[in-house]
């Protein structure tokens, strides 16, 4: 693939960006309307051992994964602990390098997709500033010794907002829209209650405008009201903003209200992805079926007695062979320990990684 | 006559910051071969209720303020801690959430089940040692004579709980308490750990207490759910009453603000219950829940509505003074 060295009208964001056959060419589906994108994205975590502490082996935390996320949509990865959800995410909002693969951000000044896999310096804090992160536990991502108002301001002064003024304006501006009162400006983290800390973490990635959001388990660790109610100050922001959001959540039930395609990882690969009334209705990959069989259900009249999955995640650093789910699946057949499936598009949007498809 | 009947409870915390009356008025009762499900938000009081049964709260600053807790008719609270650590061993074992902190680091997880069964069976290391391995294979541990040979950190998370739930069965228990067994597993491998405990109960008809603030792992594993707000037990019912005819304005609430996995996408919001618990130290007036009702009335602010049978039902309890109308 032929990366031409264009430069972006958009100061700020000076990357080589790439020609729309050039992503045509990397991503044989590629959307017109997607903001984010990923192809073939590798993120190995070395090991290193020994007395010479020598690289020995690789965590393959996520390995040649492919999807894209259409702007003012969410996207969910679902995913037992240790699939890599959130490796994907950091490697994708560049907090990781990626090992290989590429990652796409559509620049709204010249429309086309950047590739913004190798942004250094510059063009890298720019891209901080359209994509932001947050997290499952909010305390543990606020610096106690910070007031509120200080920690959501931080990065306006990070970005060189230079006038005190406007930065105060738009700290007070979102704590509103977040539904914190701007008399808390002055109050510290540990003085809120958890629905409040998160309010305070969706502040904070907010308050530079992105486009992109990730949140990585940001309402798991929530009580049961107030995880409704933060789930619907993220639907009401993506609705204000045309926010675009990659939702990662143990709670199926969660990603099935919040999300527009999910994304179904195993070990590091993208088993299965479908748009949200696919995924759930007619689950095709058998650890997809696995997955939301073991969701329970607030319905004590329907039936107990299903088909459980056995068995625990093996180890990333030494996958098994062929397809990585085999050790687990009902359905294996002889070919699944030798070849690794390869990914198709059984039907528009839904593509599966399995050899019964 | 019930397994465990708990009467009246009061547990209250004196602490730096004032008071807390964490448990307060807390009855209910759980049969033989009964699952009781006590759910409710982070800091409602479910493991302090738990604690107090087990009586393994902290005094100070802890303090059973009032209350009686029947088990086989026997009030626990007069009991000697010889006599309840007797008790704790052989008639109620607890699971608790995080197996890390209450499985030893130090000791093979085969030997930590081993010296429960040498204390309180009176077994030989061999018989305890067999009974271990047995157990293992009860709460399907693969390669259970190899596994009683690991440490804790060797295993994960759903085999260390697995580990727990058979220290708790070790003894034979008639009450087992689980509190929040499940919460720090992913789904497949709760779904493991749920099927395991419903195995248990059909074969031992053992009695539990499933603590959980998960509204869905109650309804597939309990007969019966009590609903704690604020240090009270605010509704009690039969499983398929509870769901299918919430009474209080708090669980009709979650019940209906809750998304649900079997149901399809909606863009409408989630209709969110307002506003936060209320502070441990200063409660609100009358009904605790009022200010975060839509039924709230003057004479909600003004008295706390009593836990009462509903007329017409032998089992439906309640603490509203309004009652939602289905
Ligand atoms: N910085 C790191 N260094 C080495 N290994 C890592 C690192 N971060 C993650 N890993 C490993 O990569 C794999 C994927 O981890 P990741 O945190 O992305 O999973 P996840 O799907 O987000 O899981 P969870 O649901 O537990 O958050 C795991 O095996 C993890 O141990
Ligand atoms: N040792 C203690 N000292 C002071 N207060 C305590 C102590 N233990 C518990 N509390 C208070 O008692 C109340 C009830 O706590 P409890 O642990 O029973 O809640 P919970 O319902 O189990 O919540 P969670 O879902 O978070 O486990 C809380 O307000 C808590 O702060
Ligand atoms: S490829 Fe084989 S082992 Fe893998 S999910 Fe499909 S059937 Fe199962
Ligand atoms: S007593 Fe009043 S405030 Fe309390 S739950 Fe009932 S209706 Fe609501
Ligand atoms: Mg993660
Ligand atoms: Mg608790």
């Amino acid at each position: 693939m032929s990366k031409k060295n264009i430069q972006s009208e958009n100061a700020s964001r000076n990357i080589p960006i790439i020609t729309e056959e050039d992503v045509n060419e990397a991503l044989p589906t590629y959307k017109p309307d997607a903001l984010v994108a990923c192809h073939k994205l590798r993120k190995y975590f070395p090991i290193h051992g020994g007395l010479l502490g020598r690289k020995i082996a690789d965590v393959k935390a996520v390995d040649e994964i492919t999807f894209q996320i259409r702007q003012g949509e969410t996207h969910a990865l679902v995913g037992e602990s240790g699939s890599g959800k959130t490796t994907a995410a950091k490697t994708l909002i560049r907090l990781y390098d990626a090992t290989s693969g590429d990652i796409f951000l559509r620049n709204f000044k010249t429309q086309a997709m950047d590739n913004i896999t190798h942004a250094r310096g510059a063009n890298l804090r720019a891209l901080r500033s359209e994509m932001q992160i947050v997290f499952q536990d909010p305390s543990g991502s606020l610096n106690p010794r910070i007031p509120v108002g200080d920690i959501i301001e931080e990065p306006l002064v990070v970005h060189g907002v230079k006038s005190r003024k406007e930065r105060l304006e738009r700290v007070v501006n979102i704590m509103e829209i977040v539904g914190l009162r701007a008399e808390y400006l002055k109050r510290y983290s540990h003085e809120f209650s958890g629905g409040q800390r998160q309010r305070i973490g969706i502040a904070r990635a907010l308050v530079l405008n992105p486009k992109f959001i990730v949140c990585d388990e940001a309402v798991s660790a929530l009580d049961v009201s107030i995880q409704s109610q933060i789930i619907n100050l993220l639907q009401d922001l993506q609705g204000k903003f045309n926010l675009t959001y990659l939702f990662i959540a143990h709670d199926l039930a969660v990603v099935r209200h919040m999300s527009d395609t999910i994304g179904v990882m195993y070990l590091g690969r993208l088993v299965e992805s479908a748009p949200n009334d696919v995924l759930f209705n007619k689950p095709s990959h058998p650890y997809t079926q696995a997955l939301l069989n073991a969701v329970p259900v607030p319905d004590p009249t329907i039936d107990r007695n299903k088909a459980i999955i056995m068995g625990d995640i093996p180890s990333p650093i030494n996958p098994p062979s062929g397809c990585r789910f085999r050790t687990r699946c009902p359905k294996v057949m002889d070919i699944c320990k030798e070849v690794s499936p390869p990914t198709k598009e059984i039907e528009p949007d839904h593509f599966i990684a399995c050899h019964l498809f | 006559m019930a397994l465990l009947e708990v009467k009246n409870l009061h547990t209250y915390f004196h602490t730096m910051d004032g008071l807390t009356k964490s448990v307060e008025g807390v009855s209910f009762s759980v049969d033989k071969g009964v699952t009781l499900g006590l759910v409710g938000e982070s800091g409602c009081g479910k493991s302090v209720t738990s604690l107090s049964i087990m009586q393994l709260l902290a005094c100070p600053p802890g303090e059973i303020h009032q209350g009686e807790i029947l088990f086989q008719g026997d009030d626990l609270l007069k009991k000697t801690p010889d006599q309840m650590r007797r008790i704790r061993g052989n008639d109620i074992s607890m699971i608790f959430q995080e197996p890390m902190t209450s499985l030893n680091p130090v000791f093979t997880v085969g030997n930590q089940i081993m010296e429960v069964l040498m204390i309180h069976k009176g077994m030989t290391e061999h018989e305890a040692k067999e009974k271990t391995i047995s157990l293992f294979q009860d709460v399907g541990i693969p390669d259970p004579a190899r596994r009683v040979d690991n440490y804790p950190h060797q295993m994960s998370g759903g085999m260390r709980q697995r580990v727990m739930i058979a220290m708790g069965l070790a003894c034979d228990p008639k009450l087992l308490i689980a509190d929040e067994p499940t919460t720090a597993l992913d789904v497949t491998i709760q779904a493991q750990v749920l099927q395991l405990m419903r195995d248990i109960k059909k074969k031992t008809n053992t009695s539990i207490i499933l603590i959980t603030h998960n509204l869905a792992v109650v309804a597939e594993m309990a007969d019966f759910i009590a609903v704690m707000y604020y240090g009270r037990l605010v509704e009690y019912a039969e499983v398929r009453d509870l769901y299918g005819n919430p009474k209080h304005p708090y669980t009709h609430g979650l019940l209906n603000s809750i998304p649900r996995v079997d149901k399809p996408k909606t863009a409408e919001a989630l209709p969110a219950i307002p506003g936060v618990v209320p502070n441990p130290y200063n409660a609100p007036s009358g009904c605790k829940f009022h200010p975060r009702c839509k039924y709230a009335q003057r004479k909600c602010v003004d008295e706390e509505p009593p836990y009462v049978l509903l007329p017409g039902s032998d089992s439906h309890y309640c603490r509203c003074w309004f009652p939602v109308q289905d």
